[in-house]
């Protein structure tokens, strides 16, 4: 990550600060939830009523549910009530005050990552002053939206600047009673993106989280919502591949596309969220709800992601394909090691006829890791003539973790065709000894293996992911080989 | 360069190797013929660094320094290479991307620059071409979906391009036909230098009659029993091992 991009992100959280006119009491809440909390976070954000009618309604129901437990996945029991639900930006003072503190694997993975020292500071929590900076690039890349037209903000900012907008799509592709964390996450979501990209418009650049990203606090229960409007077009990069940390460990976010006629929408996510210390302690729950509606005519929605990082990673990027002829794509890596936990893959439902899905999942296990595909293909009776495919592949790398398979499929109409195919396959001893043979390290070798492996799903990530995404694979890798 | 000195080898608790010695100047063609058990395979593994082989006595000098001590991909680095009797299929993997990155891996070792991307297609083109194989290979994952032929001919291919030192053929003839081993056969004879040393594991005297050794051994019950010129290849095709065999080196 350059200076520059540091500069636009200095700059933009600094604008941000600027909109928050009412004093905070306290710069972080007590741990613990009820509707009081509620109203002071929306108070302190200084959201429309709507917003707050929104974020209790939510509350009420959340508190109504019980925890899913059906997934592959052992999680520990997780105390709502001690958590703290707000935190206001630049306080990081449960953080490490240097670089010395900071765990001594995590700096040696900045630096395999080319991570420049201010920028690890960054990334391990410690607090940076925002240094206010000449303005030329993010005037530029600014400037650059507006004259296309382009909406792309922090959430809190679209409810103060388009709350119509907003309120019109907001939870409308995912309700909040849709499951017991996207309940949660709208009653007390802090932050996220807003996109809206006008009719027609094709988004001049790749829109990256980085660039809009709150300096300090990493979103706990991050919401975006992105809209693109008729025949537009607009690439969306979440994430980054140097491992965050942050000190609170449920991160269940909800990230809402709407795709209307002709539009497109990519999606592409790194995560390396901080995966717990080598016996797992400490890492952290990316439990997340995504899902996309492909709602008018040929309107075409992409999710790539790979995910190397988290304890647990439970999340399951879909497709609602309504509009006849929509497509809906998933390409994912999921990647676990030492004691990480994956129950992960995608849903893809058809509505509309003639649609189209692609899923293309790679899930790889080494160390005592375990690895869930869970991916439903659904064919309703008005989607005629529709299409899927499916490739779900595993690679085992050791002795020690664990590959499963989940797929559901449930056809209501005659005339579709759904095609799935599976393989588990592990680095042999031969492979290894082969490529040792010429030359390789086995570390070297099991890393050119997996990016074979994995190259469908890197084809799929705008270049400078894919080019991050294959060093961090093989960063994620070390230690299960031998 | 390859000094072999009363080697012992063991596959768990077997002996396999009972005192193997065997010299290789540089530029030399070695033969190793002997029936099945023998030890030929125990031979090649041991020397290219597989995992499964207990040394328990004897040694091996490369260019005088500790061939056993080194790591697998080290003696790689160090110009050992090993033609694989079965190469294996790694998919996923370009075969044009692996010879890149083992050259690169021995010219970083070698304190060398990495290829340049043209000169290296350019050399990799003209390699392919001498072993009469089809460009498009090179595209194609590992020996995925290969002919036993062609799994050979790209064992071949990789030695032309990696330049190693000493070069162990293990029964590089096994599946091939005539006109596989013709090719496979001027491939290897293109690759014979004064600087390059053959060590070349077989069974057949067919692929003699292409690759004309220097030197002859016979490998019975883990030991040299006999070595000779070309024409001890043939008494053997003649008279099969038997007569050899009980006879201590």
């Amino acid at each position: 990550m350059s200076t520059s991009v540091q500069e636009i992100e200095n700059l933009i959280s600094q604008g941000y600060k600027q909109g928050f006119v009412t004093d905070l009491e306290a710069d972080t809440f007590v741990p613990g939830l009820d509707e009081t909390v509620i109203r002071r976070l929306s108070q302190i954000k200084n959201e429309p009523a709507f917003m707050l009618e929104y974020r209790l309604k939510a509350f009420r129901h959340w508190q109504t549910m019980t925890p899913p437990d059906w997934a592959q996945l052992k999680v520990a029991a997780i105390d709502y009530q001690s958590i703290s639900y707000y935190s206001a930006p630049k306080s990081k003072k449960a953080g490490p005050k240097s670089l010395d503190e900071v765990d001594p694997q995590l700096l040696d993975t900045y630096k395999k990552l080319g991570i420049p020292l201010d920028e690890q500071e960054r990334l391990a929590g410690i607090a940076v002053d925002a240094v206010f900076d000449s303005v030329s690039v993010a005037t530029t890349f600014k400037a650059k939206l507006k004259e296309a037209g382009v909406i792309f903000c922090p959430m809190s900012e679209a409810l103060v600047e388009y709350p119509e907008l907003v309120q019109q799509y907001l939870g409308t592709v995912v309700p909040p009673g849709d499951n017991f964390f996207a309940a949660l996450n709208s009653a007390v979501f802090t932050d996220g993106s807003f996109v809206y990209i006008p009719k027609g418009v094709r988004c001049p650049m790749e829109l990256s989280t980085y660039f809009r990203i709150n300096a300090a606090n990493t979103g706990q229960f991050e919401r975006t919502l992105i809209i693109a409007d008729e025949g537009s077009h607009v690439s969306y990069l979440e994430g980054c591949t140097a491992p965050m940390r942050d000190e609170n460990q449920l991160h269940a976010a909800v990230v809402e596309l709407v795709a209307l006629e002709n539009a497109t929408i990519k999606y592409s996510t790194v995560q390396n969220w901080y995966p717990g210390d080598k016996d797992g302690i400490g890492g952290i729950y990316n439990f997340v709800t995504k899902r996309a509606e492909c709602r008018g005519r040929k309107a075409k929605v992409s999710w790539t992601q790979v995910e190397t990082g988290s304890a647990i990673t439970w999340k399951y990027p879909s497709c609602v394909l309504l509009g006849d002829d929509s497509v809906g794509e998933f390409y994912s890596v999921a990647l676990t090691n030492n004691l990480q936990q994956a129950d992960t893959g995608t849903k893809m439902i058809h509505i509309g006829k003639n649609t189209r899905s692609t899923i293309v999942s790679k899930g790889i296990s080494a160390g005592r890791a375990q690895n869930t595909y869970r991916g439903l293909v659904k064919i309703a009776k008005s989607a005629l003539n529709a299409r899927n495919h499916t490739q779900c592949d595993s690679l085992l790398v050791g002795d020690k973790c664990g590959a499963h398979t989940f797929p559901y499929v449930e056809v209501k109409q005659p005339s579709a065709q759904v095609e799935h195919e599976a393989t588990t396959s592990k680095i042999s001893e031969e492979q290894l000894f082969f490529c040792q043979q010429r030359g390789l390290s086995a570390e070297d070798a099991v890393s050119m293996i997996v990016n074979g492996f994995c190259k469908e799903v890197f084809r799929e990530l705008p270049m400078e992911f894919a080019v991050e995404a294959q060093a961090l694979l093989g960063i994620s890798l070390e230690g299960a080989v031998g | 360069m390859l000094s072999i000195k009363n080697l012992h080898v063991n596959v768990g608790d077997k002996p396999i190797l009972k005192g193997l010695s065997l010299d290789i100047k540089p530029g030399e063609v070695h033969a190793i013929m002997g029936p099945n058990g023998a030890g030929k395979s125990t031979l090649s593994h041991v020397l290219s660094g597989k995992a499964g082989y207990t040394v328990t006595e004897g040694s091996v000098s490369y260019y005088g320094q500790d061939l056993l001590a080194m790591a697998p991909e080290i003696r790689a680095r160090e110009g050992v290479f090993l033609a694989f009797q079965y190469p294996v299929e790694i998919p996923g993997v370009s075969n044009i991307y692996l010879l890149k990155a083992a050259l690169n891996a021995i010219r970083n070792h070698k304190g060398l620059p990495e290829v340049d991307a043209m000169d290296f297609l350019t050399l990799v083109k003209g390699k392919v071409k001498l072993l009469q194989m089809d460009e498009k290979f090179l595209y194609r994952a590992v020996n995925e979906g290969f002919s036993g032929g062609e799994k050979k001919r790209n064992e071949i291919l990789q030695a032309a391009i990696l330049e190693p030192k000493l070069c162990i053929l293990d029964e590089t003839d096994s599946g091939l036909d005539i006109d596989a081993l013709r090719i496979v056969s001027e491939g290897v004879n293109s690759l014979r230098s004064a600087e390059r040393s053959f060590l070349m594991i077989t069974h057949y005297q067919r692929l003699l009659d292409y690759i004309k050794p220097d030197v002859v051994h016979v490998l019975a019950d883990g030991r040299m029993v006999k070595s000779g010129g070309p024409e001890l290849a043939l008494e053997l095709e003649e008279k099969g091992y038997s007569w050899l065999e009980g006879q201590a080196a």
